[in-house]
């Protein structure tokens, strides 16, 4: 795997732990006054926001160039990474149950993206040349 | 935490019908009203996310959106009539675990 990949799997991750950092602090920082909406315009869930609309994007990317087998198993680090930032700089309460949920998730990712990206694909394939059989085809 | 449930099941159902849209768009057809209707789901998943970490943890929230994993694994075999090996269901149980986990 190339370096521009990994870079790129790295930058997925923080940003999605620093958007979703950033969006909860802004979110619990809006007052309750501000409402559902306004509560969005508070700067730092508006921050949140630009973060998680870049991760979108550098996800996309990453996709262009790597397969999702890699990306999925790599990116789901970002569940435990979340519980982590909670843990250590919203000074939240993450019991051992929660980090058993975090990494048994983050497993479940793992080997989900152990198989093939597209089923579906692969019983078109062996329908299609089926089909060219019956039709005479060498 | 009732609140906070309701909103982890918002968030649950509007990604499940936004990726079954776009997926069921894209291979099937109808792509033209089925993924600009699934960016609406996709955007109502977002604000319910927003306000679910307004009223709780951020290391709960994450991880309980993940239960959508385990919905879609369903669907997808359901309704996109995909093949769903050992492995992918294994994932699926594996995530459904944690989110339990996450509800003790």
């Amino acid at each position: 795997m190339n370096a521009r990949a990994l870079w790129h799997t790295a930058g997925v991750i923080l940003l999605n732990a620093a958007g979703n950092f950033a969006l909860t602090v802004g979110m619990k920082r809006a007052p309750a006054a501000a409402g559902p909406v306004l509560a969005l315009l508070q700067p730092f869930a508006a921050a949140g926001i630009v973060l998680l609309i870049g991760w979108m994007l550098l996800r996309l990317r990453l996709l262009q160039i790597a397969d999702l087998s890699f990306v999925l198993p790599l990116t789901a680090v970002g569940y435990i990474l979340n519980a982590a930032m909670g843990a250590a700089l919203l000074g939240e309460q993450v019991t051992l149950t929660r980090w058993a949920g975090a990494f048994l998730i983050t497993g479940g990712a793992a080997l989900t993206s152990m198989t093939p990206a597209r089923s579906r694909r692969k019983q078109e394939e062996r329908e299609a040349a089926a089909t060219g059989r019956e039709g005479g085809e060498p | 935490m009732t609140l906070q449930w309701l909103l982890v099941g918002a968030i649950v159902a509007c990604t499940t019908c936004a990726d079954l849209l776009q997926s069921h768009g894209m291979r099937c057809g109808g792509a033209r009203w089925k993924v600009p209707l699934s960016i609406v789901f996709l955007a109502a998943s977002f604000f319910s996310f927003t306000q679910l970490l307004r009223i709780a943890d951020l290391s709960f929230a994450v991880p309980a959106t993940a239960a959508s994993l385990v919905v879609e694994t369903v669907l997808a075999r359901l309704v996109l009539k995909e093949q769903v090996d050992w492995r992918r269901w294994g994932g699926a149980a594996l995530a459904a675990a944690g989110v339990a986990l996450l509800a003790l």
